[in-house]
């Protein structure tokens, strides 16, 4: 017998985690589906982890309202999901005099957005705030609502908030096709059977062009990923602590210079579009613009002390914006087409899509509000996840507490980043489980250190391998096919 | 579970650096001697080091590193070297307070007279070159697959790239040989090896393992796992040489590209660096910026040859020894003074030996309970009697007193602690 749902999620990174999030609090059966292996593996895994203001979007776009909507919410969100979220504010730097008018221009942007505490600063008064900036600066533009984030822990925490209040996640799950009624959408087929639902949401991402195409819907839509290359400096060497931008251009916000929840300077990203959804590699034409972008902020930077590199795709589509008079062809879309009936559409949610998640969310409630739906709020709705201990985070005190009630704490795994085998042991055992090396990595922090790993994997695997009852030969980086391990050494007889 | 909290000597690691320090800590005279070694046996990196090309320096023979570790690791236990395994110091602070953690031990506080850092070396990754491309499985530095094959027993590739010509990296490409797998080639960027020349001819040259120089990774392909690897020739200022491009077709890329003195300990007890080396700066006992913190070995600086590293940890060891002794030395200048025999509390608590000179010393005290009657009050070092009293009475109202003469001085620097009584008489 087929399941059925009343909401079906196809996507499980920011956006669609936080949907789900947000049903759960409602009668009904909510079910996300992703296909990869663990949640956070498309966008949401690679960005710049900010919560942007609301001054970049042009005004009037449905990206604005978004934005500045989504901003708001994030204490609240924080608050009940207990991750990672700090409202430092963030600056638009100006280098000489020819970038100070665009300072004004995002000013006007900010009102005209609804944007509250922003204030243009002086180039002293900037370089005071931030000491190893540029002595060139001219001026800078002052977001005290911008935020930073880890957008691993909120989309976790959401998806384990929203299993926490009855709703469903599949990983490895991946949708093929609509099962049809006429022209209502009563289910999907996906690659591990087929699920019947009243609604279907799609908050694919990447591959949300896909997804309302085979709807019938939009069929001139197309994502085009545009990626963004980012160096992580060790946090030990490089401590810049504040999020800077450059004055934004044609091709974008531009490099940043930002610091992250978890202390480490990073770098990033460029703006390159390209056509394959899959390819998140760092090139060198890339690192060289970002190396040139985030010098021209800071001119201190050096390269030896860069741990990490990696690369994202951020979904920009072309869709045009529906507010008369506003030319803007990379707007998101957050509909209930009318062509089909059973279907929210979500596309191009690209940045400033993780400061709008929550904003987004709401809007597909009220949509749905809109379309009939009763929307009843369950009784036994708990908006609280609770936080699991972060061993890294901790005083020597609360370590030695917490080690004294679990031992499995005080076993530390990964030397560079304090992590112990109780947390990695609690992850694969949480309510949305770790499964995979990066599940374990995104989650905990394990091997994002200097080392990369290099101590920790051999470890992890034999940790995965045992909790999960399985050969060390099964574990995988990032889910099938990504193997660390391919077969026993020869035997020797002794 | 530990004897005591605080060591004349504690070790961190228990690699070549850290074994020889424990030995020459103890055969110079520390009495209390601890390593501590995060992994679940003593020996460190050697134990995973089962080529042979040890101990031609000091044994002058040639052993496998576990071979060579034993005899460490025999002389330790021999010498009373006490030993926490599966255990990781947290944090030391420059006063040599350490915070150490373990599943078995749990969660404690150690203190040091001296301490040897001897954490050693991690090695370079692919970050740290930058090498363009996607982010599969199958990336490893030469070490961490050195464990994985020599440790753990498996297989972490079968077609393998290897960039860099660090020893590591050259051992393991016979290592992997043997164990059936095809190393397709060894890059390295540099006009020469960077790593020994017997490792080229015994690992390389014997196997037929093309070694190219002036070679590096262009760009890793593989969404999942490594499916193949571009190299590109460079000129002498490393930049692409372009048309020179291969795409080898393997499921391992190999990084043997350096390695770099582990500190990040050190930098916290506030133990100064040297950018040249990575490493503390260090006088020739190897003690640090910071008094009482030694570090030998690759900590220091990266040696090409672990018997280097014994003979560092040898010198560390010793001085972190003698500085142990002088502290427990000066801090028995103290001498408790102790309240006995219905005396509540005396001060002062303690007499520093120094001040045992001309100015006679005055011991008050109350005692616990009164006696109505004549008392003798008596100082003794818990054997013989130092100095002592008549009171006509002893109430806990009234504060006592006993002075100490210089002439009762001689027998009050020789006891480890004195007493204060009060007896009825």
């Amino acid at each position: 017998m087929q399941e059925k749902y009343d909401y079906i999620i196809i996507g499980g990174g920011v956006v669609g985690c936080i949907i789900a999030r947000t049903l759960s609090r409602y009668e009904g059966r909510v079910l996300l589906i992703e296909k990869e292996a663990d949640l956070c593996m498309g966008t949401t895994a690679a960005n710049t982890a900010i919560v942007h203001a609301g001054y970049d979007p042009l005004p009037n776009t449905l990206k604005a309202r978004m934005n500045v909507a989504g901003n708001a919410m994030w204490d609240a969100l924080a608050g009940e999901l207990n991750f990672a979220f700090e409202r430092r504010g963030d600056f638009v730097v100006a280098v000489g005099e020819e970038e100070l008018p665009a300072l004004d221009t995002l000013m006007l942007q900010a009102k005209k957005n609804g944007v509250p505490g922003c204030v243009i600063l002086p180039g002293p008064e900037v370089r005071r705030r931030e000491k190893n900036i540029t002595p060139d600066v001219s001026g800078a533009l002052w977001a005290s609502t911008g935020g930073i984030c880890d957008p691993f822990a909120v989309t976790v925490a959401a998806a384990e908030n929203a299993v926490m209040n009855g709703a469903e996640v599949k990983l490895n799950t991946e949708f093929k096709e609509f099962i049809m009624e006429g022209d209502r959408i009563i289910g999907i087929k996906t690659n591990k059977g087929d699920f019947l639902s009243r609604w279907v949401i799609n908050a694919a991402g990447l591959f949300s062009d896909f997804v309302m195409h085979q709807a019938g819907v939009r069929p001139e839509f197309k994502i085009r990923p545009r990626k963004g290359e980012y160096f992580v400096f060790d946090r030990a060497d490089v401590e810049i602590d504040n999020v800077l931008f450059p004055v934004p251009s044609d091709k974008g916000k531009g490099v940043l210079v930002t610091t992250t929840v978890h202390g480490n300077t990073i770098l990033g990203p460029n703006a390159e579009i390209i056509d394959d959804k899959e390819n998140s590699s760092t090139t060198i034409s890339g690192m060289e613009e970002i190396w040139a972008g985030a010098n021209k902020l800071i001119p201190s930077l050096s390269k030896k002390y860069v741990i990490a590199t990696f690369a994202g795709l951020r979904p920009m589509g072309n869709a045009p914006c529906k507010t008369p008079g506003v030319n803007y062809n990379a707007d998101y879309i957050i509909e209930i087409p009318e062509e089909v009936r059973g279907f929210v559409n979500l596309g191009g949610i690209e940045s400033p899509g993780l400061a709008s998640s929550p904003a987004i969310a709401k809007e597909v409630v009220d949509l749905l509000k809109d379309a009939g739906e009763e929307m009843k709020v369950k009784k036994d709705y708990d908006p609280i996840r609770p936080a699991r201990p972060r061993f890294r985070e901790m005083s020597q005190k609360d370590r030695k507490l917490l080690v004294d009630m679990d031992p499995r704490y005080g076993r530390v795994i990964c030397r560079c980043e304090n992590v112990t085998e109780g947390e990695i042991i609690a992850e694969i055992h949480a309510p949305i489980p770790a499964i995979t090396y990066d599940a374990i990595k995104r989650r905990t922090w394990l091997g994002t250190g200097r080392c990369q790993g290099g101590f920790d994997t051999p470890r992890v695997v034999d940790i995965l391998a045992r909790e999960l009852g399985v050969s060390p030969l099964e574990i995988t980086k990032r889910g099938e096919g990504s193997e660390f391990l391919f077969r026993p050494t020869k035997k020797v007889e002794n | 579970m530990l004897k005591k909290d605080t060591y004349d000597v504690v070790i961190i690691g228990s690699g070549p650096g850290g074994l020889a320090a424990a030995v020459a800590a103890k055969k110079a005279g520390a009495e209390d001697v601890l390593v501590i070694e995060r992994d679940t046996e003593l020996g460190g990196i050697l134990l995973q080091c089962i080529h042979n090309g040890f101990g031609a320096e000091i044994f002058k023979e040639d052993l496998p590193g576990p071979s060579y570790a034993q005899r460490y690791i025999d002389e330790s236990i021999e010498l009373g070297v006490e030993t926490l395994l599966d255990t990781i110091v947290l944090e030391v602070t420059p006063g040599r307070k350490l915070y150490v953690s373990s599943r078995q031990h749990g969660f404690f506080e150690i203190n040091a007279r001296a301490l040897v850092l001897a954490m050693g070396c991690r090695e370079r990754t692919r970050a740290m070159i930058q090498i363009p491309g996607m982010r599969p499985a199958g990336v490893y530095t030469a070490g961490t697959a050195q464990r994985f094959v020599n440790i753990e027993g498996k297989m972490p590739g079968e077609k393998v790239v290897i960039l860099g010509s660090g020893d590591i990296g050259m051992i393991m490409a016979r290592r992997l040989t043997f164990e059936g797998a095809k190393v397709e080639r060894v890059l390295e960027i540099l006009p020469f090896l960077s790593g020994l020349n017997r490792n080229y001819v015994q690992c390389l040259q014997d196997f037929d393992i093309p070694l190219l120089f002036k070679h590096t990774v262009k760009f890793i392909h593989g969404k999942n796992r490594v499916e193949a690897v571009e190299t590109v020739a460079v000129d002498d200022k490393w930049n692409h040489i372009p048309g020179s491009e291969e795409y080898i077709p393997c499921d391992t890329l190999l990084l043997s590209v350096g390695l770099i003195p582990e500190n990040e300990l050190s930098r916290q007890a506030g133990v100064e660096l040297d950018p040249l080396t990575g490493g503390p700066y260090v006088d020739e006992s190897r003690q640090t910026n910071v008094p009482g913190i030694f570090a030998a070995g690759n900590v220091v600086h990266v040696y090409d040859l672990a018997d280097w590293v014994t003979l560092a940890g040898y010198e560390a060891g010793k001085g972190a020894a003698k500085f142990a002794m002088a502290l427990r030395a000066s801090e028995e200048v103290h001498i408790p003074v102790l309240a006995g025999n219905n005396v509540h509390h005396v001060v002062p608590q303690t007499i520093n030996k120094r001040s045992l000179e001309d100015e006679e010393i005055e011991l008050q005290f109350r005692v616990r309970m009164p006696v109505e009657d004549r008392v003798m009050i008596e100082v003794h070092d818990g054997k013989n009697q130092i100095a002592r009293r008549l009171a006509r009475y002893a109430r806990p109202g009234e504060m006592n007193t006993i002075t100490l003469k210089p002439k009762n001085f001689a027998d009050v620097e020789k006891a480890s602690s004195i007493t204060v009584d009060v007896h009825p008489r």
